[in-house]
């Protein structure tokens, strides 16, 4: 084995990252690490290059113990690291990117010209004839820059090659060719670790792989032996408990929105969605298949360049947020940070916010308006909070959740997305929140719900839409949904494909 | 009103002790006369000689608030000076000179916010760009003379008194008031507190953020005009080298002294008001003190640098903590925290 990892552990405070993971890396591998957000491929990761100490547990490679300490360490060592985000830079040029750190001089000084024949040969063999290695690394594509970064790590490491979600970023022709020159380097003898959220991926580039949960190791496999449903369940460690349904999928309700063959290059594939008044779209997928990417081009967020939207007056402008708040859209963002809550603004004012600025800077909601409607909200949502007052940001996370709900209720939306409206909130919030999402339909609101948690989708849903490498698949409906399906279509490949409508 | 009042505090507590700490060196410091139909004192020439910086605090603080920052009001005051100055001479008339003045103002304010709001430039760069180049445009119009005019009209914006008080003290005063009425009558602060924070969260509850932010600097471009006109209506003549030389940074050490973080968020015009006042006192005192000239840059550094240290939530953790309690929001916080 190249690289041996054996019982690694890893604790920050409050949470055990890592607990005895084990991980075996052979010369003309390449080996895909999997799991879900919070599994522990990044702790791992960076235990093996030296961001973070690892507590205990032993680390060989050729056999000899290692612990760097520093990325420079392992670097040397021969461990090189390209990540989802290029961290090169790109106003510098292409060789020196490729030489940083380690110019040729002579008498003291760079040379240029021997920069640039390094730099040129340090490329050879990665298909880059076209790259001008005196441009700037930055007018180059993402793909471009990733292999260079690639071809960077090699030269530098040229053992171990760590691969954090190379193609996150990349189209279908950009990852062919990236793959070509993962799979040449496997071929001069690299071991190399893949991650990856894109399960196609994993099964035409992996020779094996091994699942984390929750800072454990799961399974380690060779990738032909085993299929998508299986690595499925072990990813999402699924307790298949029987949710249950929370109403038949309603007939009635009057068709209320319709998209297009909407999408967004690089972002999600064009997708139809007709909408009906008051009901509830689930959408499933796996994290990165383009769930929030569906709902950022629905809310004109990263507008669409493709389709269009439709109601019964006709065309929909939803080309920014603003745009399609006035027709009647509502967003709750995944990440309530730092796209939702405006921290040091108070309770009430962020309540008020969307409906402020929908009624324009000229007419102000009076002060008494205000502290009505959020008075109204916190006790109707429950809002834990000593008073209207109160900076959000010191609200605890389900009740900052609830502050951005209220926001848009406010608004009385007719269609709201909720990203993942549940996340990290604690159980008795997550209760309210379904429950809530079950009165608004009532009273005639659509709601998209977006969540990683099948029971809630199933509680909530009355269909699902499964989304997979940023391609709306299939659709469940009614009797349809369960876990057991949604996890094969998230996990079918080529077969047949339910019609989307 | 209570909780307004807090906010004040510590700029209201500072500012009184300056006062006290000059009066101590310079007894008659606050003793105010009316003299030939006009007051004069020392108090009032505080509050006279503190209009530029005042008039810019009060731009300068809606932009800080953004997280912007604007560096070239001092140009834009010598390109506003030196316009209605060339508008004078050549024989308009005193309203189209005021017209051209504030017109120039509110053009570069344009420039600025464009850069920012629609070019996405950081506010540090996109300013500075006007505030080295905003000079010379004020030179090309003086051509390099210093333009001066008799004008009695116009210098009594700078020279004149409103029921025995100076002119500029009326200007700066009412503009603070007519900003601060704007920015807490309307839901305008709101919105810019809001982008000021978080941009991101705004955009996606609808705010529109660019037109607010180009609105901002268009505000400080106007307040730069009212000061690069009282200033050269006051001296009767545009200096386009001095006009409001280094100013800017006097505006933006007013605002940072009335607590509004360089971070954004939460404003106060009125604190920045304090802050200006605070500033002038500083510079005022130390003349009357007696000290040698030379020494009034370092006594001024020094005491801003006390007077921010204290004001610090390092250094009194507790003090900002009730503060923020009391104000029921929260005060500029640490990155860190805010993200968690």
């Amino acid at each position: 084995m190249l690289l041996t990892v054996r019982d690694l552990t890893k604790t920050f405070p409050g949470t055990l990252a890592l607990d005895n993971v084990r991980l075996d890396l052979a010369a003309g591998e390449v080996h895909a690490l999997l799991g879900e957000n919070g599994a522990g491929k990044s702790t791992l990761i960076k235990c093996l290059t030296g961001v973070h100490a690892r507590d205990s547990g032993h680390i060989e490679l050729d056999g000899q113990p290692i612990s760097p300490t520093s990325t420079h360490d392992a670097q040397e060592l021969g461990i090189g690291t390209v990540y989802q985000e290029v961290n090169l830079l790109p106003n510098l040029t292409v060789a020196e990117n490729l030489t940083f750190g380690r110019q040729p001089t002579r008498l003291g000084l760079v040379s240029g010209r021997r920069m640039r024949a390094d730099a040129e040969e340090m490329l050879a063999g990665y298909g880059l004839d076209q790259v001008n290695v005196s441009r700037e690394l930055g007018s180059y594509s993402v793909a471009v820059q990733q292999i260079v970064a690639i071809a960077r790590a090699v030269a530098l490491s040229g053992k171990v090659l760590i691969l954090d979600e190379p193609t996150a970023s990349l189209d279908a022709r950009e990852t062919e060719t990236l793959f070509k020159v993962v799979r040449d380097l496997r071929e001069r003898g690299l071991g190399i670790i893949f991650i990856s959220h894109f399960l196609d991926q994993v099964f035409s580039l992996s020779d094996r792989l091994t699942v984390l949960r929750n800072g454990r190791h799961i399974v380690t496999e060779k990738t032909p032996e085993t299929n998508r449903v299986e690595l499925i369940h072990h990813m999402l460690g699924h307790e298949l408990v029987a949710a249950e349904h929370r109403h038949a999928a309603r007939k009635g309700g009057a068709n209320l929105l319709s998209f297009k063959g909407v999408g967004r290059r690089g972002k999600i594939e064009p997708f139809d969605l007709d909408v009906r008044a008051g009901e509830v779209i689930g959408l499933a997928g796996l994290l990165g298949s383009g769930r929030t990417e569906t709902a950022d081009v629905l809310f004109g967020r990263t507008p669409a360049d493709q389709g269009e939207a439709t109601d019964d007056a006709g065309k929909l402008n939803l080309s920014t947020p603003r745009t399609a708040i006035a027709e009647g859209f509502g967003y709750a963002p995944e990440d309530r940070k730092t796209d939702g809550i405006v921290a040091d603004l108070s309770v009430r004012e962020n309540i008020a916010l969307a409906f402020q600025a929908r009624r324009g800077w000229a007419n102000p909601i009076p002060q008494a308006e205000q502290k009505r409607l959020a008075e109204d909200y916190i006790r109707k949502l429950d809002i834990r909070t000593s008073s209207a007052e109160k900076a959000v940001g010191d609200l605890s996370g389900g009740n900052q959740q609830k502050v951005v709900l209220a926001r848009w209720l406010a608004m009385n939306p007719r269609f709201l997305i909720l990203d993942e409206p549940t996340r990290g909130i604690d159980v008795g919030a997550h209760a309210e929140i379904l429950k809530l999402i079950g009165e608004l339909t009532d009273q005639g609101m659509s709601i998209l719900l977006i969540s990683s948690e099948f029971d809630e989708l199933i509680a909530a849903s009355d269909r699902i839409i499964v989304v997979r490498d940023r391609h709306h698949v299939s659709q469940l409906v009614g009797e349809e949904i369960d876990t057991d399906r949604i996890i094969n279509a998230i996990a079918a490949r080529d077969d047949a494909e339910r019609a989307m409508s | 009103m209570t909780p307004r009042l807090r906010r004040l505090a510590p700029q209201l507590l500072t500012l009184i002790a300056v006062i006290a700490l000059v009066t101590a060196y310079f007894p008659s410091f606050l003793s105010v006369e009316l003299s030939d139909g006009r007051l004069v004192g020392s108090a009032i020439d505080v509050l006279k000689r503190g209009a530029p910086v005042a008039l810019l605090a009060v731009g300068m603080t809606l932009v800080i608030a953004t997280r912007g920052i604007d560096l070239s009001v001092g140009a834009v005051m010598a390109i506003c000076g030196a316009a209605s100055a060339w508008a004078i001479t050549s024989g308009y008339g005193l309203a189209p000179a005021l017209a051209i003045g504030l017109g120039a103002g509110v053009l570069c304010g344009l420039w600025n916010g464009l850069l920012v709001a629609v070019f996405g430039i950081q506010p540090i760069v996109a300013t500075l760009i006007l505030m080295v180049g905003g000079r010379g445009i004020a030179q090309m119009i003086t051509e390099g003379r210093i333009l001066t005019f008799s004008h009695e009209g116009f210098a009594f914006f700078g020279a004149g008194n409103v029921l025995a008080v100076p002119t500029p003290i009326v200007i700066w005063i009412c503009t603070g008031i007519a900003f601060g009425l704007l920015v807490r009558r309307t839901a305008l602060g709101l919105l810019i507190e809001s982008i000021g924070i978080n941009r991101p969260a705004s955009a996606l509850a609808g705010v529109n953020a660019r037109v607010l932010l180009i609105a901002v600097y268009v505000a400080s471009g106007l307040c730069a005009a009212i000061a690069g006109i009282i200033v050269t209506a006051d001296i009767r003549g545009a200096d386009a080298n001095n006009v409001g030389l280094w100013l800017e940074l006097d505006a933006i050490l007013a605002v940072v002294i009335g607590g509004t973080s360089l971070l954004g968020g939460r404003f106060s015009i009125a604190a920045s008001l304090l802050g200006a006042l605070i500033i002038q006192t500083i510079d005022t005192g130390i003349l009357l003190a007696g000290f040698p000239s030379e020494f009034n840059l370092v006594i001024k550094a020094g005491l801003v640098v006390v007077i921010l240290v204290l004001q610090s939530p390092k250094l009194s953790p507790q003090l900002s903590r009730r503060l923020k309690r009391a104000r029921g929001t929260g005060a500029p916080r640490d990155p860190k925290e805010a993200t968690e």
